[in-house]
């Protein structure tokens, strides 16, 4: 067996991407770009125009009067419910509208065109309600209630709804003792802080088709981060078998959380039941992709911290109140993951944290990139600056101090496991000269430096299950099963990198079997968490170690030698003993001939692998306390150069340090990539982003008012930093990086600007204007 | 809607399509001649993704009709390459990960080389400016500059 903590090539190596040719020649299929033929129909939604309202009466005729409209479904069509980790959302609204978008119905029609204006003629009757803007209204006793029906929703059971209230979730810790805590302390900081919702933007929005034959099977052709999790949620709406839903998903145009769990997807799948044997495409424009799927939740964060005058962090109190929005099946987990990781990766004695996920006439809130954890740490890091300024400590040196350790007792009470986010801070610092001033550019542009730390574990169900085949063919080409999705983070590469490397065959023989589809691919639970590298690849490397051990098998039996002395080398079975060598060629589908022409042995070889974990335990519903919460934590450091512009406010980041503890780099070139890209998208978000949302409105759902980074805002110089502290369970003992070089930016972004002006602000974006006007202050 | 014939190349080759009056050149290309490499990332003239050479300058293909494009000549990404030889920008794309979901990737591969073809010797910061019309979400850029930086040096 392949010892998976030893690196063998081509693990460690910075393979090139392995789907980039298809990519660059667009070769490479899109969900958008599958042929329906003729026969294709196309969908459009109605959706309501008010944050808050009672259906009173929808009335259809018209629009099913236009010449060439074929169907028309709503809520009526499918009064259940869906809902990943709660079930508290409609496919089409049925009795209520909670959000301005929210589907009432959608248009089956010959095209694109015809089904928008058929749009226009649904006429529905809407009795308005006053609406929650403000996830601390929602809080309040006499606040209107969003879902009276809270107490009947099915939940997992680690997910606490609190019926006939606002809150779908109250995730609390008590850890320690708090108040005695802050006596203890010499130095206490406390603040508010405000994170709005913003949009994944991917470049590719939302694309799902569906078709519903004849005989009741169904099949969804989508780009998803989810297929097999959308196969049975939407199964569960329906009432169908999982057997009998079917979904392909191709390559991702970007999803960054936005096409998790399901959404739209589910539309489609409805509107195509009303015509059977004829495909729908349902695809959203721009503008509703900026708020008609998922966006980031929204956050107000309270937190207190304390230290004494030595610098030891001695007291953490903090409330979270999640602006969710309408629906929370999904939000209502990371108000747990806000909670149970609520400290930030510091190690403080006595912590109370409220987590509370509230209903809002909001857009729904969904996962993004960080799940939580870029909202929480951009208020937790910017205190750890405030508490070392008053303690008079370099926050280096705070962080230092107070940061999680291999042994360090977390929040949730876990000993922290082997882990090396000091040497990600002494890293990272270094890389941008810390402690050595540095002139600004100009006299009216002013320099400052400043570092954010961040720990984030995936969050998701306990058991979230990866699995895998890995087939051999004629030519000894390798095919890889397995059910995770390429959304550009490289899973294809380092699967592919892997299982080479387990099987014992150069890399240029893997193939990857895609699209990904639930009736020929091996289950993955989601794209999501930062997971696949360490569950996915677990699943793959064993499938890989399994077909391996069928090859050996029957060539030690073919050679009458024993398994132990055979071992397989750049596609040949090689013996150590006898120093014979077989290629693999044939001989993995056509088995061997037995001595003197009596028949053959072995056939077509076939490895199957799966992992999921089975150590992750629950917390106490009132202390947030248990053995082990989560998986692991990769935890990392970000170190920003920045100068500011003090006659316009204007922010130019000189150079990003990005240190980060990935276990392994399975593709050293590749992490680095990621780092990259999330330092750029945690600029942009720091700078740029806010759906802006009045009465519940989003005034500016397209590109030109939602403005992300371009490429003239590219950051001079970033510098990756990989640092490898072995994941014990992970395949040569990697951990995951996608999501995680997004999360210390926009706090360490907020801290090198107070560095440089002297300006703390609490709510992003850092506009220009916004930092503009408070250094007149 | 009226219907049209119009007469144009693409990629080099002659093509004659029926199309109405009010269809993109986009939808065209896509959906009449099922060249699929260039994507459709807002349909408003905001993102680059659908961009393709247009007598040579780069155009949004979302923003244009199909019949303007009567007697053009348009390359769209499936025409970068030549006899199974990658373009030398599509070839540093894959060397430095130029890619990642590859959504934008056509896009920016295009303009890229209208660019070249314009300007053989870009600075990085005409290579930015070049761009900036091609949103990216996953690249954060870098990389894709560099690839085009250094598809010019090794011109
Ligand atoms: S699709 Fe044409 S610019 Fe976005
Ligand atoms: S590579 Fe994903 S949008 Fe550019």
């Amino acid at each position: 067996m392949p010892d998976t903590m030893n690196p063998i090539t081509p693990v460690g190596e910075n393979i090139p991407r392995v789907d980039a040719v298809e990519k660059v020649t667009g070769a490479a299929k899109f969900a958008d770009d599958f042929q329906f033929g003729p026969g294709l129909l196309y969908g459009r939604l109605v959706r309501s125009p008010h944050p808050h309202a009672i259906i009173k009466k929808i009335d259809a005729s018209k629009a099913l009067a236009l010449p060439g409209v074929k169907a028309i479904a709503t809520g009526a069509d499918t009064p259940g419910y869906i809902g990943l980790y709660l079930q508290d959302r409609h496919i089409f609204a049925t009795d209520r509208v909670r959000y301005i978008g929210d589907p009432v119905a959608g248009i089956v029609a010959t095209s694109e065109e015809i089904a928008e204006q058929a749009v226009k003629l649904v006429e529905v009757e809407y009795e308005v309600l006053p609406a929650v803007t403000d996830p601390l209204d929602a809080m309040k006793a006499d606040a209107p209630i969003l879902h009276p029906e809270l107490g009947k929703y099915q939940v997992a059971n680690f997910i606490f709804p609190k019926p006939g209230t606002n809150i779908s979730n109250h995730f609390k810790i008590r850890k320690g003792d708090v108040e005695k805590g802050f006596a203890e302390c010499d130095v206490i900081v406390e603040g508010e802080f405000r994170v709005p919702q913003i949009q994944h933007v991917p470049i590719e929005p939302h694309i799902a088709t569906a078709l519903a034959d004849q005989s009741g099977k169904i099949t969804l052709w989508a780009s998803s981060q989810s297929p097999f999790a959308q196969r049975n949620l939407i199964a569960k709406a329906l009432h169908i078998g999982q057997g009998d839903i079917r979904v392909v998903a191709p390559y991702i145009g970007g999803g960054f959380g936005s096409k998790a769990g399901v959404s739209m997807e589910a539309c489609a799948v409805v509107m195509a039941m009303k015509v059977p044997g004829r495909p729908v495409k349902l695809r959203l424009t721009r503008e509703e992709e900026f708020f008609t799927t998922f966006v980031r939740q929204g956050l107000v964060a309270r937190s207190k911290l304390g230290a004494s005058k030595t610098g030891k962090i001695l007291a953490m109190k903090t409330e979270y109140y999640w602006d969710a929005g309408a629906y929370t099946e999904y939000g209502v987990n990371m108000t747990r993951a806000g909670g149970y990781s609520s400290t930030g990766p510091y190690e403080i004695p006595n912590v109370q944290a409220d987590s509370y996920c509230c209903y809002t006439n909001h857009p729904v809130g969904g996962p993004m990139r960080g799940f939580g954890m870029p909202e929480i740490h951009w208020g937790i890091e910017q205190l750890v600056d405030q508490l070392a300024e008053k303690l008079k400590i370099d926050p280096r040196d705070v962080r230092l101090q107070n940061c999680v350790k291999t042994g360090s007792e977390i929040v949730t009470g876990w000993k922290m496991h082997p882990i090396g986010l000091d040497k990600c801070i002494e890293k990272a610092t270094a890389a941008i000269n810390w402690g050595k001033h540095e002139p600004a550019s100009a006299p009216h542009k002013k320099r400052g430096k400043g570092l954010a730390i961040m720990w984030k574990a995936p969050a998701m169900t306990p058991n979230a299950g990866s699995s895998s085949y890995v087939r051999l063919n004629e030519d000894a080409t390798v095919t890889i099963g397995l059910g995770g999705q390429e959304i550009g983070q490289g899973t294809h590469t380092v699967m592919a990198q892997m299982a080479a490397a387990a099987l014992g065959v150069p890399i240029e023989w893997i193939r990857i079997a895609t699209p990904v589809d639930t009736l020929y691919s091996p289950y993955e639970w989601q794209t999501v968490a930062s997971r696949l590298t360490w569950s996915m690849g677990n699943a793959v490397v064993a499938a890989a170690q399994n077909a391996r051990q069928q090859i050996l098998e029957l060539v030690a039996e073919h050679w009458n030698e024993k398994v132990e002395d055979l071992d397989i080398k750049e596609g040949k079975v090689i013996s150590y003993k006898s120093e014979e060598s077989l290629p693999l060629q044939n001989m993995v589908i056509y088995g061997l001939p037995k001595e003197g022409d009596c028949g053959w042995r072995g056939g077509p070889i076939v490895g199957r692998g799966n992992f999921m974990p089975t150590y992750v335990t629950g917390l106490d519903a009132e202390t947030g306390q248990g053995p082990r919460a989560v998986v692991h934590y990769t935890v990392g450091c970000q170190a920003v150069d920045l100068e500011v512009d003090t006659e316009t406010g204007q922010i130019e980041v000189l150079r990003v340090a990005a240190a980060f503890d990935v276990g392994k780099a399975i593709n050293p070139d590749q992490v680095r990539a990621q780092m990259e890209g999330g330092v750029v998208q945690g600029l942009s978000s720091a700078l740029f982003e806010q759906l802006k949302l009045k009465n519940g409105k989003p005034v500016n759902p397209s590109f030109v008012d939602y403005r992300i980074a371009t490429s003239v805002d590219m950051v001079r110089e970033i510098i990756p930093i990989i640092v490898e502290t072995a994941q014990d369970d992970g395949p040569w003992g990697a951990r995951g990086i996608g999501e995680h070089a997004m999360v210390p930016t926009a706090p360490a972004i907020a801290n090198a600007i107070y560095d440089a002006v002297g300006v703390r602000l609490s709510s992003m974006p850092l506009s220009a204007e916004k930092i503009f006007l408070a250094m007149q202050k | 809607m009226s219907q049209h014939e119009i007469s144009l190349t693409v990629n080099g080759s002659p093509e004659r399509v029926t199309v109405p009056s009010n269809m993109t050149l986009l939808t065209m290309l896509r959906e009449v001649l099922v060249l699929t490499g260039t994507k459709n990332g807002c349909a408003a003239g905001e993102c680059g993704a659908c961009t393709v050479l247009f007598n040579g300058e780069p155009v949004n293909s979302c923003m244009m009709l199909a019949v303007e494009a009567d007697g053009a000549n348009i390359v769209t990404v499936e025409g970068l390459a030549h006899d199974g030889t990658l373009d030398r920008i599509q070839q540093k794309f894959v060397e430095l990960t130029g890619v990642q979901c590859g959504f934008c990737t056509p896009g920016m591969l295009i303009s890229a080389r209208a660019l070249l073809d314009r300007n053989p010797h870009p600075s990085a910061a005409q290579i930015q400016d070049a761009l900036r019309g091609n949103l990216c979400r996953c690249t954060g850029y870098t990389r894709v500059v560099e690839a085009v930086e250094q598809a010019v040096s090794i011109s």
